[in-house]
């Protein structure tokens, strides 16, 4: 705490101005009101910068392709849900579909397994249980793309490559080491009282889980439910690189996020932009949803996952 | 009290741990091994072919290419950021001039923090099609478009964003920026919001004006988190594949003619396109080095007492 103790000098010539009006523009002058409204208009500025091109492209599920491609600004004519269903016809519902299978399964399982690693990891005195925390934890440093190429032939040997099992496999496993980082200090948190007086009681270990900690640790759970429906629903580069025709025959399994960039590259709608758009709006609407609603604990989530 | 510990936490914790070393510790280190291997990927049959790869790598004009992107990346993505971010969080925590506590944010900081945030919780798909319409080459872009509306655009010439090898990186940087700038403001809120208030309001006494108590007094103590974010973003942009492969021309990305080319986008093209397996192992043990690298050299310099608060 010594950083703000040594003012300059400057500061004594700034404090007459400053008596007498406790709140109030006066305060700091003229430098004060250029520098507010620079910034203001950058804040501004920034917002619009962020909104504007998504209200673009979600205007765009309205034009037609020729509206779009003619020039930027062309306001659609005729306000019909076309795009959408042209757009679910050449793909996105079975991409949607896809999705929602995976993370059906996905999702809990990866609350479960990381619940009952955190768990342990946090209230049990065991050999080597930092060393487990540790290594958990260091698996969320380095990106998922050091481990791409063998984990390709990994789920190639177990026969899972473009499966759904495969694919929940991965996501869980992906997702494990910051689930179990939360939610391991969310445990810890919590009152042993509790804990104790159920197992005098005669509750076996599994039961105090079950019934007492995991009840106890729902906020927690949410936030990190939260943030793993997120990441699962936005993952691209996994699905990319696992969910892959295997053969002619083989169903197309691919993920939403996955799909619309397949289609988008491949052309499929050179001639239908609309229906690319209505397929982008698809996918961002339960995202927009989760978020606005969870606000807080998206950010707060999402902030956890950096400062480790 | 501890009947049957034991068996509970092995219980636990084997599928767990199992999942987590098959699928994701046993592929970081099978990728260290592989990169001294000729392996193509299509068979289980290879060579040991000890620093060959490496070699490779010292002589290949793409990779050197590639790594002086993510080097300018590494430089630009992190600090542009950091510096747009910190301007952001102070505006919207301490900006504000005139409430009852002497201390707040500007008008609108809870709208800011909704909207800036925004762009993390998307998608790169999303990112993907959004960008490459409004970068598209002609006048139907939301540049191009807008700069022709305002008439600043050549109606007849206008700009290629993502083909041209001069400004396709810079285009790259802008979106990467465009995204992390409000996950880095929320960060650096979070670390604002735990300052104490009574050392702003002792400095606005003192009569610090705005830049004073930033530099002199928010910088200090946010120095960690700062410091923090730099590894991240460095880590980011060291794989700034996902973008750079939906974004630019070429397989994988790195187009044109490889003028945004990164480790990570030629990684892929030799693992899925060119059968290159173990060299692609070999690229992706530079990444983990150079990783490593930064994360210490950044920790190692900015180095300072830590305050205490």
């Amino acid at each position: 705490m010594t950083a703000p103790a040594t003012q300059p000098p400057v500061t004594k010539a700034k404090v007459p101005s400053q008596r007498g009006s406790g709140s109030g523009p006066g305060r700091d002058g003229m430098e004060g009101r250029t520098l507010n409204a620079f910034s203001h208009g950058f804040l501004v500025l920034w917002a619009v910068m962020i909104v504007l091109p998504l209200f673009w492209i979600l205007l765009g599920n309205f034009k037609t392709d020729s509206q779009i491609k003619s020039s930027a600004w062309t306001w659609p004519t005729e306000w019909t849900f076309d795009a959408f269903q042209r757009g679910w016809e050449k793909g996105v519902g079975d991409y949607l579909l896809n999705t929602l299978i995976v993370m059906i399964v996905s999702v809990p399982l990866t609350m479960l397994l990381g619940a009952m690693a955190a768990y342990v990891l946090a209230r049990y005195d065991f050999v080597g249980n930092r060393f487990v925390y540790y290594f958990f934890v260091a698996g969320s440093m380095f990106p998922v793309f050091l481990a791409l190429v063998p984990l390709y032939f990994m789920v190639d040997r177990l026969g899972m490559l473009n499966t759904y099992q495969g694919l929940i496999l991965v996501y869980v496993a992906y997702s494990l080491p910051f689930t179990v980082f939360y939610l391991h200090s969310f445990f810890r948190t919590l009152p042993t009282a509790v804990h104790e007086a159920a197992v005098i009681d005669g509750a076996s270990h599994t039961r105090v889980f079950f019934q007492i900690m995991v009840p106890m640790a729902k906020p927690g759970l949410i936030s990190v439910g939260i943030f793993n429906v997120l990441g699962q629903w936005n993952q691209y580069i996994l699905p990319l690189t696992l969910m892959q025709k295997q053969s002619g025959g083989d169903e197309d399994r691919s993920m939403l996020a996955q799909g619309l960039v397949s289609l988008m590259n491949q052309g499929n709608y050179e001639t239908d932009l609309p229906a690319l758009y209505a397929g982008m709006t698809i996918s961002m609407i339960p995202v927009l949803v989760v978020y606005l609603s969870f606000q807080r604990q998206v950010q707060s989530g999402l902030t956890a996952a950096t400062i480790k | 009290m501890h009947r049957k510990k034991y068996p509970f936490i092995a219980g636990f914790l084997v599928l767990p741990v199992g999942l987590y070393v098959l699928l994701v510790i046993w592929p970081y280190l099978q990728t260290i091994s592989y990169s001294f291997t000729d392996w193509s990927g299509a068979s289980q049959n290879f060579n040991f072919v000890g620093l060959d790869n490496y070699k490779d790598l010292a002589n290949d004009d793409v990779f050197i290419k590639a790594l002086q992107h993510n080097a300018l990346l590494l430089v630009l993505v992190p600090t542009l950021t950091i510096l747009l971010s910190l301007f952001f969080a102070f505006m919207v925590n301490v900006g504000g001039r005139g409430g009852a506590g002497g201390v707040s944010g500007v008008k609108g900081s809870a709208f800011y923090r909704v909207i800036f945030f925004f762009p993390q919780v998307l998608s790169i798909a999303i990112l993907a099609i959004l960008f490459k319409a409004v970068y598209r080459g002609d006048d139907s872009g939301l540049i191009n478009g807008t700069l022709q509306a305002v008439g600043l655009g050549d109606k007849n010439n206008p700009t290629e964003w993502l083909n041209d090898p001069d400004l396709v990186l810079w285009c790259i940087v802008f979106v990467m920026i465009w995204a992390g700038a409000g996950f880095y403001m929320v960060l650096f809120s979070a670390a604002m919001q735990s300052i104490p208030k009574d050392i702003y309001e002792a400095a606005l006494l003192d009569g610090a004006g705005r830049f004073q108590t930033f530099f002199r007094v928010t910088l200090p103590l946010l120095w960690e988190t700062i410091q923090t974010a730099w590894v991240f973003l460095a880590i980011l942009s060291m794989d700034a594949f996902l973008l750079i492969s939906t974004l630019t021309s070429q397989d994988f990305g790195g187009g044109p003619d490889h003028s945004s080319e990164v480790i990570s986008t030629y990684l892929m093209r030799n693992f899925q396109t060119y059968s290159k397996s173990g060299y692609a192992c070999a690229m992706g043990v530079v990444m983990l080095l150079l990783t490593l690298i930064v994360s210490i050299v950044t920790l190692r310099l900015s180095r300072r007492d830590r305050i205490e608060f």
